[in-house]
């Protein structure tokens, strides 16, 4: 059995220290299945370790990740209000944003826009979420980033080059400038001929040190195994001198915590 | 006219003593839980509008669809906050049943109804909506106004059975004394009284597309630009948002939404394969984004058979929080084919959101077919 914790274990790599080394840059992808519970992990993996967060949360309302957060021992709400989290809650800001003008550039204003050519102002929302702050003492460690999801930004009509240029932007902010991470969940749109997503998948797949990806199953449905998880460790910078690492495990989803197991070793089976 | 008013408050009394028995059942946390939006006001008082009720799940609270069987594969009802997307059957007629049954419902519990629809009148829509069922056993269920045990053996008559068996004891509890969901006689139309008694708003395009927009064009085609600005300013207007002090409101604004996506709509997805894939999706995430900060719930019917771009329908998947798919039999092979004979077409559950929650209730059954039969659309799984 694979110990318990998923964010803990990939964590535990992303935070491994390598001489000189920059901030990682971590995709999450679903394909056939939902891997949203990925997300909610790493939200509340980062703030319990007491980093600076910045989520930018495009699919559900604020409510829905606190919900989950508390099952999984977080407060949104209070780590909202000390600033240890920065939350843009993509649903209400976009009807703001979309029925009346802004006075000052707002994060989502690609939405009015009929041909909006990139996310800066997306990108300043980050940049100033995750700026140091000026008193001296750092009051939380290193500052991550957390986006669920980019696939969403292409159904808004923005382009893969797009979303990955934004991303590119905020690597070089947060990743290199700051020493912090990057976490994003980019769906698979599998065999449905998306384009734009199969460009941004890629793109993001060949920059990212680490991958998870969480499958459907191939033989469809089961009620006591939910998918399986593939982990990928990549080192984008280096000649591949290493050999890229992954490990597949099976999961099954639970009211407050998900559980791992090696392929066909779930405790219904055995 | 009677009948249905007696149901109505005792729909409204029996829920609030729900909201006191009910906090033993439901789990505490999502009572702490802040809610950021006006939607998400004290507990106790959501539990007391007509024709809800809170999910054993996970205390969200819920509608009816109109079709009891559906809320049952659905995890007990419409999440209030959600988009329920129908994709449509070849020719549009179970698909259009459906919408019917879901604005039929919402006349029953007296929710506001906000009916958009690019091909059909709204008011011709509601003049044509089913005559809810008031045969004997439903009719001393709507006497009644006491907690109401047989409410479970009256539906044995809607063959799901093995849904029923595998369901904790939900529809027995105090929680289902309050009607919810009614069965709907599909060959006659809803009383006339009832219509004109009821609240409701409608949004015909045609008659809509001559107006000036006031929002600066954004790659979303000038119908459902038209048609946000027409949701946003009810929802605004009658309050349903919670942004008006003065407007208390404590009813449910049930949108329906008819063939979206439709060349009707000044959309050219279902045409071209090169059309404009952003406006269908761009609409349908603002469309959320004004449900999740309102007390409503939509149902929208969509022609996905039609789309040519196959990227398209997934991202509209993905946009959607629950999506039902409809595939009738009607001039396909399965028509004559033995193994169908007792059904009318299948039903395909292809997506229910997990909504504060890591898990959600999936059935395991996947295998399900719908007939209409001359009073009730009934669900079943497929016999082999």
């Amino acid at each position: 059995k694979c110990p318990g914790r998923l964010a803990d274990y990939a964590s535990a790599y992303v935070h491994r220290r390598i001489p000189g080394g920059p901030g990682k840059l971590t995709l999450l992808c679903d394909a056939n299945t939902d891997g949203s519970f990925l997300v909610h992990h790493f939200l509340s993996f980062y703030l319990k370790a007491n980093c600076k967060v910045c989520f930018v949360a495009l699919i559900q309302s604020f409510s829905h990740y606190n919900i989950v957060g508390q099952k999984l021992g977080v407060s949104l709400t209070v780590a909202r209000e000390c600033g240890q989290l920065v939350f843009l809650e993509g649903l209400k800001s976009s009807v703001d944003v979309f029925f009346r003008a802004q006075a000052e550039p707002h994060p989502l204003q690609f939405l009015r826009e009929a041909n909006a050519e990139n996310l800066q102002p997306l990108y300043e929302f980050v940049r100033e979420a995750l700026k140091p702050v000026d008193d001296g003492e750092a009051a939380w460690r290193c500052p991550v980033l957390l986006v669920d999801d980019l696939s969403v930004l292409l159904s808004l009509g923005m382009g893969a080059v797009a979303v990955l240029d934004f991303i590119h932007y905020c690597r070089a902010t947060v990743c290199w400038e700051r020493k912090g991470n990057i976490v994003a969940l980019v769906h698979d749109s599998g065999d449905t001929e998306d384009e734009e997503n199969n460009i941004l998948l890629n793109g993001l797949s060949h920059q990212s040190h680490l991958i998870l990806r969480a499958e459907g199953l191939a033989t469809g449905f089961c009620r006591d195994v939910h998918g399986q998880l593939r982990i990928l460790w990549r080192t984008p910078s280096q000649p591949t001198t290493q050999r890229d690492q992954s490990l597949t495990y099976q999961y099954k989803i639970q009211d407050k915590s998900v559980s791992f197991f090696a392929k066909g070793m779930s405790p219904a089976v055995l | 006219m009677a009948a249905v008013a007696t149901c109505g408050t005792g729909a409204g009394s029996t829920g609030s003593v729900v909201a006191a028995g009910s906090k033993n059942h439901v789990t505490s946390f999502q009572r702490r839980g802040p809610r950021a939006s006006g939607s998400d006001s004290s507990y106790s008082r959501l539990v007391s509008i007509a024709g809800t009720r809170p999910s054993v799940r996970n205390g969200q609270l819920l509608v009816s669809t109109g079709l009891p069987a559906l809320d049952q594969l659905l995890g007990g009802g419409l999440a209030v906050g959600t988009v329920l997307l129908i994709e449509e059957d070849k020719y549009n007629i179970y698909s259009s049943l459906l919408f019917k049954y879901f604005l039929a419902e919402g006349i029953i519990n007296g929710h506001t109804l906000l009916v958009a629809s690019a091909k059909e009148d709204p008011a011709d829509i509601l003049q044509e909506l089913p005559a809810p069922l008031l045969d004997d056993n439903f009719k001393k269920d709507f006497d009644e106004e006491a907690c109401n045990h047989k409410t479970a053996e009256s539906n044995i008559k809607m063959k799901i059975a093995w849904r029923y068996q595998l369901l904790p004891k939900m529809e027995a509890g105090p929680v289902s004394s309050s009607r919810f969901g009614h069965y709907y006689d599909a060959s006659k139309k809803m009383p006339q009284e009832l219509i004109e008694a009821s609240k409701w708003h409608g949004f015909f395009f045609p008659e809509k597309s001559s107006s000036t927009l006031n929002i600066e064009p954004c790659s979303l085609t000038h119908g459902y630009i038209k048609l946000l600005q027409f949701i946003q300013n009810i929802i605004y207007e009658e309050g349903f948002d919670g942004s008006n002090p003065q407007k208390k409101q404590k009813n449910i604004l049930r949108i329906g939404i008819q063939n979206l996506g439709s060349p009707l709509w000044g959309d050219d997805i279902c045409c071209t394969e090169n059309g404009n894939s952003h406006s269908l999706t761009k609409f349908l995430y603002v469309l959320r984004g004004l449900l999740r900060t309102s007390l409503s719930a939509c149902m929208i019917t969509m022609p996905t058979h039609l789309i040519q771009n196959k990227a398209i329908i997934s991202r509209v998947t993905n946009l959607s929080d629950t999506v039902v798919g409809l595939e009738s039999f009607i001039g396909s092979e399965r028509e004559t084919n033995p193994l169908y004979k007792d059904y009318h077409g299948l039903i395909h559950i292809r997506q229910i959101p997990r909504l504060n929650n890591l898990i959600y209730d999936v059935s395991d059954v996947k295998d399900l077919a719908f007939k209409l039969k001359r009073k009730l659309f009934t669900i079943e799984r497929r016999v082999e």
